[in-house]
């Protein structure tokens, strides 16, 4: 008879808690950091732009707080209302057009990318920030479309791009189509280098796959924040064609700056001052708005 | 005896067997089949004085993409093409059609230099996908296709992009972007393998079948939705019947295209480019 074994009836025979008393408990109140284990206070956490007080291991951090941390304060959004389509039709588990209404409803935003203007430290800027919890932060043609008028914006009124990614890749429920995105956003961008407008790619955890193979390699400058997944095939893809285990640290933030594929990697309470300096040095100083 | 009845491996269905498959299916099995021609197939048909020239100049030549001058119709021409191995020890030197960055960069490298000269490009995709392997996320796979797409965007010279076989996702659309781009009659262009696709929806690989009719994958898919220009056909049951007549038929695209470009100054080449790819996926509600 082992000592330690639970038996199955007292299990059962404690009375599940009611769907009213679960919110007095401290659920949420508190989490584990991903990296060194400690107990964190969530509003600790949230105070130090979701990085661990502790260890400096950056928790990712939605679109909208991304937006906030970035610009100065009040900033425009455009595009807002785009969404699919559904061109293919597609249907897996349930039809595409629930799934993307169900992220709109989860995620509260229309799409995985928010595309926005206004200053940073003064300087009008556009800056598109992916949103990893819609579908992944997947690029269909909403995401291609957004970020390519956004280059146009910034193309048509001469300031610079910021593009912070955070992204699975391209979308696979919109096919080929999300393929043809990495091509228009690509080009678009030919057009912003040729035109000498800065474009600063700033790589979050995760970025792979199409978006990786296309705007967020193509920054002037590409930056990325401490430990952020960054590949084009994914490490179960790796490990699946290869049949090995990957190395530790493969395909993170200082692995690509060792292999020559990142002009820095940021901090992220540092980004902001980071994007300034950079600007500063391609544009000259900012003219605060009259 | 072999049981004629029973597949062999990589697609080599009778015409019975393969009438029982879905369309979408018939297409990726056509796309895949051993013996269908491949770029340098195509090239020795097409092209007169083909020579190869090798290596991206950083780090390696790599065999999964060849590159080289030739002539068509006598008019000097870039060719750049994904190219497969036919057996076993060719498909390990090619890696089975799938390039690394150095690839890429010998592409668009030999690309750049055809615009230094003012003589077009012809691409053929061919290919399952772009390397998914250590080395080539070290050297910057993603780097080497993201700065493909930016280049050819800006070449003053035509580009013709064909898909001949398999057009795996990223890896074939780094060579894809074209003033003109066409796929064969039984090609495939795929953002994600059906298989991968099925793993991931239904964590079942071997559910490709139903992955490929959902992802719309074929040329007439592709056509449907504006992603290509037109559909090039292929002989009777398939290009892998009659390597000549499918060369033929390949050549008249290619003529009527180099053509209709050739008339275009640089500047309008680029736009014209652009303006393509720019209108590619307006489905918004």
């Amino acid at each position: 008879m082992a000592w330690f074994k639970r038996e199955k009836s007292s299990q059962e025979q404690r009375p599940k808690p009611k769907a009213g008393d679960r919110k007095v408990r401290t659920e949420g109140l508190w989490l584990k950091c991903e990296d060194c284990r400690e107990i964190i206070w969530k509003k600790d956490l949230e105070a130090n732009l979701n990085v661990c007080p502790k260890c400096g291991f950056h928790f990712r951090l939605d679109a909208v707080s991304r937006l906030k941390l970035l610009f100065d304060g009040e900033y425009e959004e455009f595009d807002r209302d785009l969404v699919s389509a559904d061109p293919l039709e597609f249907v897996d588990s349930k039809p595409y057009k629930e799934r993307l209404a169900k992220s709109r409803e989860a995620a509260r935003v229309n799409d995985a990318v928010i595309s926005a203007s206004g200053t940073l430290q003064g300087r009008k800027v556009n800056i598109c920030s992916m949103a990893m919890q819609f579908i992944g932060g997947s690029m269909g043609c909403v995401v291609g479309e957004k970020i390519t008028r956004a280059v146009e914006r910034s193309l048509a009124a001469k300031i610079p791009l910021v593009i912070v990614s955070a992204s699975g890749g391209a979308r696979m429920q919109e096919g080929a189509v999300s393929l043809m995105q990495m091509a228009k956003v690509s080009a678009a961008l030919m057009r912003l280098d040729e035109a000498r407008i800065p474009y600063i790619s700033v790589l979050t955890d995760p970025t792979t796959g199409g978006t990786t193979a296309s705007f967020a390699m193509l920054g002037d400058l590409n930056i990325a924040e401490p430990n952020a997944l960054i590949g084009f095939a994914g490490p179960r893809v790796i490990e699946q064609t290869i049949r090995q285990k990957l190395p530790e640290g493969f395909q993170r933030s200082e692995f690509l700056l060792k292999h020559g594929m990142l002009d820095a990697v940021v901090q992220r309470k540092d980004l902001k001052n980071s994007i300034a300096q950079a600007l500063l040095f391609f544009c000259g100083p900012a003219n605060p708005p009259a | 005896m072999a049981n004629e009845q029973t597949p062999s491996a990589g697609g080599q269905l009778t015409p019975e067997q393969l009438a029982q498959k879905d369309p979408s299916w018939q297409r990726v099995l056509l796309a895949r089949h051993p013996k269908r021609p491949y770029s340098l197939d195509y090239i020795e048909r097409l092209f007169t004085d083909f020579r190869e020239v090798h290596g991206d100049r950083s780090f390696a030549d790599d065999p999964a993409i060849v590159c080289g001058m030739a002539f068509f119709d006598g008019q000097p021409v870039m060719v750049v093409g994904e190219q497969k191995g036919r057996d076993t020890k060719q498909r390990f030197h090619r890696n089975f059609g799938m390039p690394k960055p150095e690839g890429y960069r010998k592409a668009i490298r030999v690309m750049k230099m055809a615009a230094k000269f003012g003589r077009p490009v012809v691409t053929f995709m061919d290919t399952p996908g772009a390397y998914p392997g250590i080395d080539a996320e070290e050297r910057g796979q993603a780097e080497a296709i993201a700065h493909n797409l930016r280049e050819m965007a800006r070449l003053t010279i035509p580009v013709v992009a064909v898909v001949i076989g398999e057009g795996g996702s990223g890896g074939a659309l780094a060579l894809g972007v074209g003033n003109h781009v066409y796929m064969m009659e039984n090609a495939i262009y795929s953002v994600i393998s059906p298989e991968s696709c099925a793993a991931i929806i239904w964590r079942d690989s071997g559910k490709a079948e139903l992955a490929a009719k959902a992802l719309r994958i074929t040329a007439a898919d592709l056509h449907r939705l504006g992603l290509i220009d037109a559909i090039v056909p292929e002989p009777p049951g398939g290009a892998q019947e009659d390597w000549d007549e499918a060369s033929r038929l390949l050549g008249e695209t290619l003529r009527r295209a180099l053509g209709e470009l050739s008339r275009l100054p640089p500047g309008e080449l680029v736009r014209q480019r652009y303006e393509k790819f720019r209108r590619m996926g307006n489905f918004f509600i």
